[in-house]
């Protein structure tokens, strides 16, 4: 799907979750969104984007999560 | 016929009751009722004509004397209440005479054609002539009289005639009372009296709401469709189809046909008052446009081709089953109906899960209720509102975000309209000054007019206000919520950038009076927030409806009648069919698709395996479209090419699906690109149930046979046949049972039930058979309830040179979103096409005329509409409707979303407006479209 879009549409999941005190609760707090809101190919591809091209585009903070919670973040069907 | 039992006066509710005797027969009532509505509990029904219980008493026909002993006179039972030990009688010689000789007088003014009336059968006059034993007419009716009267016929609904008129002053009450508009008047004095709207209903401020014609006793005040057809024969109550107030209807009938819709007085959500839309504009359900036969076609080149249902059927679930086979199960999805019943919505989202095995299924409340959803169940742990209707009579501060009740929930509008004539205060928290900013007899106390996109901030403000000037309710905070996430939202919102000083460069708004506001939303009494779209269509609507919650928590305002948070849902069943587990990532009752035990739950009573990763969302459905990886679709009444924001993306995204199956009443702008058609049928077809606003599930009946031949829950059974997965249901009452069965909200909900109690509010179950009208009453759903930090984020969609102005989108009150049945009635008389209204310095600088055509260019697209100039908006802003289909409003608005939920932010969008002479190059080619749609369907 286009990668801007996606990766807009993380970069203000970030927005939100950035506020939170806690930068772990934050960390998570996007990981979790994610997986119970975006459909599997939105995630995979937003990894492969991460790997491919080192995240370009993504808010640090959204880039941290979808590192450290990558497990979580890939399919399961 | 189906009788609504008048008792001449409104009930009274009080501590005590008081008992009294009346001919003979002792009887108790609340303290503070009248005489009149005391015998009528005795089954004594006193003669009447300016009395009806909707209305308050006005003891003006002196047809209603009563005797009381030990007191002189006769006093006018309407006006009198009950004392204790008073013994009256409503029958005498003397009361006989005197009841004769008024209405000796009515009558002599007026015409004795009652053979021939209209109303003959249904008049109050009439019936009171006969029971008062009038026999002759001293008077003659060749004195002065106004027999030569002209009719007013401007109303397309109703007619005046004021021949007939008795001036007993009921329209004029109801007018005010209910409906509070004004726009009657009893002009002239004496024998001259008569009412009046100025020069004519249409050309008055009357908003067609049917409240003069179902409260006048005669027939001065006619449904012209009871003119036309007669009256009806037999009557049955259901639920009105358009919006999420859900007033209660009887379909009064003559065989098949609807002779009138009358708003059902024990109705709860209405309580007996209804809206031009649900009272009068439901011709479309009949009207010549409906496609009632299946039609099939292999690309949308291709001339439409009827064929049979089997026929139909066949070829989506075949195409269906060879577009998963090539690209894979989750290359197909649906979409439920926010329009449909629930029990069709749960059909549909079955369909998906367990037929098509996926979880690509979402609903229209993705692109507008969908933040409330997932901000109230983060915050107090249920994705619905937590009052009912009622509960704003309780009411002593009334909050208004992004909302205009007046249009879009009128029925509710009304109802805190009463309330705020009695003394409730008012702010309204609104770019534009809506009607409620000021109307007759009602006048915000604060009107703060943000510029769009700004709510966050507005709403931080207001909560740094409450924070730091220690207007929380601590004691409630203490008890009700999660402590570590106060602390951290008390320590957020009282930051200096959070001051209404700090942000009144971002909100446009004066620091004074947003303190003033939020003092008075925190220490004003009971205080109830009733928000709308202006909240959820933005980048930030999750956010803003979480900080909306916040403020509930801090102040204590929730828990109880006359305070919460209350989301003004806009579809009839949009509250419904997101509870049916429409949305991709929920299975009904809002449970998570990655939970075990609810899946298991599903499993077992479906025989299949359901997914545990969340499906595609409506826009991500378009642009998994675009990639290649989504092809087909079952799309159940809904328009998506007119509703969803930029029209080209969608119409894009759609021309490269392979099976596009729209099931829908009339060939909506969906069906332009679809492969399948199936005729759908009208809320007058089927049984079935719709939840309103207030979370209340009230029956839908059917009043005639489907047009089409299935109502479209058989539709939906039909094809899941086809596709290896039979549904086995006889009635939907078999579906409501399974959908009890399965969810724990719904655990008490039974047809039975629903025909005992009128409607239910869910959650209806062990602990709540009734149902339950105020939600979080002890404890939040989720135990304790969670504050959340709402930092304002500013949107990307900015104003920029090239676009400097803001475009912000709404409804009106006689069309209907997508216009799909209004623009089919009478009401387009109101509204016949869409324009942009700007403001007059905004105007001026473009050289835009009133009236004249402009163009409105954002980086989505343009388009061109006419010009109306308007100080409602405020400079910089500019707004339009979107009912009409060529006007294109969407092709404008852009693919930002709601970070959490994706719903569109229609309510923001950059714009620049010049004058034009000619269509927009869209309007042109989509005209060509259109044009050339349409004769594939007449050649077909
Ligand atoms: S129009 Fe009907 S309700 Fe109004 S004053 Fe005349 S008779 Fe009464
Ligand atoms: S239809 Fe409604 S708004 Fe119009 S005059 Fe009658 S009561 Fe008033
Ligand atoms: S307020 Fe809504 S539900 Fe009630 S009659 Fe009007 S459109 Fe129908
Ligand atoms: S009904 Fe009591 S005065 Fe008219």
């Amino acid at each position: 799907m286009d990668m801007q879009n996606l990766i807009h549409m993380a970069n203000q999941i970030g927005d939100f979750f950035e506020t939170i005190p806690d930068h772990e609760e934050s960390l998570s707090g996007i990981a979790n969104h994610l997986q119970r809101f975006w459909e599997p190919r939105m995630r995979m591809q937003l990894l492969e984007h991460v790997d491919a091209r080192n995240g370009e585009g993504l808010k640090p903070v959204v880039l941290e999560a979808l590192r450290i919670h990558r497990g979580d973040l890939i399919a399961h069907h | 016929m189906l009788e609504q039992k008048d008792f001449g006066t409104p009930e009274r509710i009080a501590d005590e009751d008081v008992t009294l005797e009346i001919d003979g027969m002792k009887v108790s009532v609340p303290r503070g009722t009248s005489i009149m509505r005391a015998a009528g509990m005795c089954d004594v029904n006193v003669p009447r004509l300016c009395a009806t219980d909707s209305l308050e008493p006005f003891g003006s026909c002196r047809l209603c004397l009563v005797e009381i002993e030990g007191r002189r006179g006769y006093p006018a039972s309407c006006t009198t209440p009950v004392e204790p030990g008073m013994k009256v009688h409503t029958q005498s010689a003397k009361l006989q005479a005197l009841r004769r000789g008024v209405m000796e007088l009515y009558i002599s003014d007026h015409p004795l054609d009652c053979l021939t009336c209209s109303a003959n059968g249904d008049c109050e006059l009439q019936d009171m002539a006969g029971k008062v034993g009038l026999r002759e007419v001293r008077y003659g009716f060749e004195g002065r009289n106004h027999l030569a009267e002209s009719r007013d016929e401007s109303n397309p609904y109703f007619a005046y005639d004021p021949a007939k008129c008795i001036v007993c002053n009921r329209c004029v009450r109801a007018c005010e009372e209910i409906q509070g508009t004004y726009a009657l008047t009893i002009i002239g004095r004496g024998f001259d009296s008569r009412v009046s709207a100025g020069k004519s209903f249409m050309e008055s401020d009357c908003v067609s709401c049917g409240a003069c014609v179902q409260a006048c006793p005669t027939a001065t005040l006619q449904e012209k469709s009871v003119t036309e057809m007669g009256l009806p024969e037999h009557g049955v109550v259901t639920t009105c189809a358009y919006c999420g107030v859900g007033c209660a209807f009887i379909a009064e009938m003559k065989g098949e046909e609807v002779v009138r819709m009358v708003p059902y007085k024990h109705g709860q959500a209405n309580e007996g008052h209804s809206c031009v839309k649900g009272r009068f504009a439901w011709g479309y359900a009949t009207h010549q446009d409906r496609i009632l036969k299946p039609m099939i076609r292999s690309r949308i080149t291709d001339p439409w081709r009827e064929v049979s249902w089997d026929e139909a059927l066949d070829y989506a679930a075949s195409e269906f089953r060879r577009i998963q086979e090539k690209h894979g199960k989750n290359s197909i999805g649906g979409i439920v109906s926010s329009r449909c019943t629930n029990e069709e919505g749960y059909l549909v989202q079955k369909l998906v899960r367990a037929a098509f095995g996926n979880n690509n299924v979402d609903t229209c409340a993705r692109v507008c209720h969908s933040p409330t959803g997932y901000g109230l169940k983060q915050t107090l742990g249920e994705s619905a509102g937590t009052q009912t209707f009622k509960s704003v009579e309780d009411s002593d501060v009334i909050m208004v975000i992004g909302a205009n009740p007046t249009d879009a929930h009128p029925v509710f509008a009304s109802r805190m309209k009463k309330r705020l004539k009695a003394g409730a205060r008012l702010i309204v928290i609104d770019p534009r000054k809506i009607e409620l900013v000021d109307a007759p007899h009602v006048k915000a106390d604060f009107h703060l007019p943000l510029k769009p996109g700004t709510n966050v901030a507005m709403l931080s403000a207001i909560a740094h206000v409450i924070a730091t000037e220690g207007l929380m309710d601590m004691e409630f905070i203490r008890q009700r919520c999660e402590e570590k996430a106060f602390l951290q939202w008390r320590d957020f919102v009282s930051l200096p950038e959070n001051s209404p000083e700090a942000m009144e460069e971002v909100t446009g708004v004066p620091a004074s009076l947003v303190r003033g506001a939020a003092r008075l939303y925190a220490t004003g009494g009971n205080a109830a927030i009733y928000y709308g779209l202006g909240v959820t269509e933005h980048a930030q609507g999750s956010t803003a409806v979480m900080a909306i919650a916040n403020l509930a928590m801090a102040t204590g305002n929730i828990g109880r009648s006359g305070v919460g948070v209350n989301p003004l849902r806009g579809q009839n069943n949009v509250q419904g069919s997101c509870d049916m587990g429409s949305f991709p990532h929920e299975l009904p009752g809002y449970r998570h698709v990655s939970d075990p035990a609810t899946r298991d739950l599903f499993e077992h009573a479906w025989g299949v395996h359901v997914q545990q990763e969340p499906g595609l969302r409506i826009p991500n459905m378009f642009d998994a479209a675009l990639d290649g990886s989504f092809k087909g679709l079952y799309c159940q009444g809904e328009d998506i090419v007119q509703s969803d924001p930029n029209t080209r993306h969608v119409a894009e995204a759609l021309s490269s699906m392979e099976c596009i199956v729209v099931q829908d009443i009339f060939l909506n702008e969906t069906t332009l690109y679809a492969h399948v058609f199936l005729p759908g049928s009208s809320f007058l077809e089927k049984d079935g149930t719709f939840t309103n606003a207030e979370r209340r599930i009230s029956r839908v009946r059917k009043v005639m046979q489907p047009k089409a031949g299935f109502a479209d829950w058989e539709v939906t059974i039909e094809l899941s046949k086809r596709l290896g997965y039979p549904m086995d249901y006889r009635h939907p009452s078999e579906i409501m049972d399974e959908i009890a069965r399965l969810t724990p909200t719904f655990h008490g909900v039974s047809y039975e039930k629903l025909d005992r109690l009128g409607s239910i509010q869910w959650p209806c179950n062990e602990e709540a058979p009734s149902g339950t009208p105020i939600m979080h009453v002890d404890h939040f759903v989720r135990g304790k309830g969670k504050f959340i930090v709402t930092k304002y984020v500013a949107t990307d969609e900015k104003v920029t040179k090239r676009f400097p102005l803001i475009l912000t989108t709404g409804r009106i009150l006689s069309q209907y979103n997508v216009g799909a049945q209004t623009r089919r009635t009478e009401n387009v008389q109101w509204h016949e096409e869409d324009v942009l209204e700007i403001h007059p310095h905004d105007a001026e600088e473009r050289g835009i005329a009133d009236n004249g055509w402009v163009k409105i260019q954002s980086r989505s697209g343009e388009t061109v509409l006419r010009a109306k100039i308007s100080e409602r908006m405020q400079p910089g802003v500019v707004y339009t409707t979107f009912h009409f289909p060529e006007s294109g409003a969407n092709v404008i608005t852009t693919e930002n979303s709601d970070w959490a939920t994706n719903c569109p932010e229609y309510k923001v969008t950059a714009v620049e407006v010049k004058p034009a002479t000619e269509p927009s190059s869209w309007q042109k080619s989509y005209a060509r479209f259109r044009k050339a749609q349409h004769e594939l369907l007449a050649s077909s």
